[in-house]
């Protein structure tokens, strides 16, 4: 069955989507999604760092990752400079540190192409091991880190009154953003993942009371969208990462649709 | 340290960018007291608890809590973004692992059990703060800290939340530190209040059982 490249696009897809739907609720909720576009960028000089020390793409754009996140952090602490100032700084200067890094090696030539949009019809058996094999791991760790990295959403100070250790939690799981982006990149690709972690988590606050059915909710809209992006671009012959995210943003669109209108009737109250 | 002191602050002062928040403050806190903490604006109020609690570093003094300190905290307000969706009830429990008794419990001892379960976005100023209050209590803390409890809350409220607090303060024993911009509203229970003025650097204290 996962000899057709179609079937296993689809079930990359849904792997990423299971992982991107609950850590995007927490991108929205601490307002990172800068942050995640910051990593995102970051790894165009992992896939320079990748190439140039001679390991597998994915880790070297995960090691990258990680040590941009712990600058982040650092540069945060001490520098006084506003949050954005500093994202906006490692995002940009990355990537360019990465085209140019490249340039000093005109023997190789990447696919600059599949970096920015990736290319999830292309993804191999071991690609889908490492996606599930990642995302379990995620996930798991996710949940470990849940209630404290929620209280230190909700305040610094009443997490770490209850020693909750905000602060522990925080780099964790911008090492756990770092490590799905590294996946993901080959997937929907530099450009586009970031919609992955927002679209569904922002489509799923609608029917979500408490955190943890927003997360569900997120990671199912995240397989509606890979599923129905995938079909489309079958159908319509167009290119699957960006079908993807228009699917996603067709399913955010869909939930904002106010139920009064579904129902036909006149309400004064929404929900 | 005395077993009966909570926390105890000599001399601390806080200075941030060149300016000095607060200084020459002595604070302590026993086992079963009320200690108010009464200013304006701007004279540092909220700093210091935060100092006390090791929030904030001290720029100078010392700091002493006692070993394991279980610390309940009422914050002045929070901000939660609006697309983090929560309950009341699972705003509760993320103090640790509880029964649903005991949350249950903890919401009526505030007066909010008859409330249901509904979205934290929904409360009053004053139904958040007893929301907090019963937050803090279900940790059964050594030390209950509040910050302004009564912003946003009419008189009558602040006597029901003044009660509330000396209920939980009888029950447990816990030690109370309390932040308030008025000295009205926490005349009928502090043990010990400290004055700080803005600018200026001697606060003055009054005892209630001296």
């Amino acid at each position: 069955m996962l000899d057709d490249f179609f079937v296993r696009a689809l079930v990359a897809g849904i792997g990423l989507a299971v992982v991107t739907g609950p850590v995007g609720c927490f991108i929205v909720w601490r307002r990172l999604a800068y942050f995640g576009e910051t990593i995102a960028h970051s790894s165009l000089l992992g896939v320079a760092v990748a190439i140039l020390s001679d390991v597998n793409l994915t880790l070297g754009i995960f090691f990258t990752a990680t040590v941009v996140v712990f600058i982040v952090f650092l540069l945060e602490r001490r520098e006084g400079l506003p949050t954005d100032t500093i994202l906006g700084l490692l995002a940009h200067g990355g990537l360019a540190l990465g085209l140019v890094l490249l340039s000093f090696f005109p023997g190789v030539r990447i696919d600059l192409h599949a970096l920015l949009f990736g290319d999830i019809l292309a993804v191999s058996r071991h690609d889908l091991l490492v996606i599930w094999v990642g995302g379990a791991i995620v996930l798991g760790l996710l949940c470990c880190l849940w209630t404290p990295l929620l209280l230190a959403t909700i305040s610094n100070d009443l997490s770490t009154v209850e020693s909750r250790k905000p602060l522990m939690s925080k780099l964790l799981f911008g090492v756990l953003v770092a490590a799905v982006i590294a996946v993901a990149v080959k997937i929907v690709g530099v450009l586009l993942i970031v919609a992955l972690l927002i679209i569904p988590a922002a489509t799923a606050r609608r029917f979500a009371n408490i955190p943890e059915t927003m997360a569900i909710g997120a990671a199912l809209v995240g397989v509606v969208s890979v599923a129905g992006g995938l079909f489309a671009s079958l159908q319509f012959d167009t290119p699957s990462g960006p079908s993807i995210v228009v699917a996603a943003l067709i399913c955010f669109v869909l939930a904002r649709i106010p139920i009064v209108f579904l129902k036909g009737t006149k309400q004064t109250t929404q929900t | 340290m005395d077993s009966k002191i909570l926390v105890d602050a000599q001399n601390i002062g806080v200075n941030l960018s060149n300016r000095w928040i607060f200084r020459h403050v002595n604070v302590t806190v026993e086992r079963g007291q009320v200690v108010c903490i009464i200013g304006g604006n701007g004279a540092g109020k909220t700093t210091c608890v935060r100092t006390l609690l090791g929030l904030q570093t001290q720029t100078e003094g010392t700091v002493n809590r006692a070993s394991s300190l279980k610390v309940g905290l009422v914050p002045q307000k929070l901000e939660i973004t609006p697309i983090l969706p929560l309950t009341i009830r699972r705003l509760v429990a993320l103090a640790g692992k509880f029964e649903d008794q005991e949350i249950d419990d903890a919401l009526s001892a505030v007066g909010l059990d008859e409330l249901g379960n509904p979205s934290v976005s929904t409360l009053s100023g004053g139904e958040f703060q007893r929301l907090m209050l019963a937050r803090a209590i279900l940790r059964k803390p050594d030390l209950l800290v509040l910050d302004e409890p009564a912003q946003g809350v009419d008189i009558s409220g602040v006597e029901v939340l003044n009660r509330l607090v000396l209920d939980v303060r009888d029950e447990t024993r816990c030690g109370v530190l309390m932040i308030s911009h008025d000295i009205e509203m926490v005349f009928d229970i502090f043990d010990d209040v400290l004055v700080m003025i803005p600018h200026e650097f001697d606060q003055l204290r009054y005892s209630n059982a001296a």
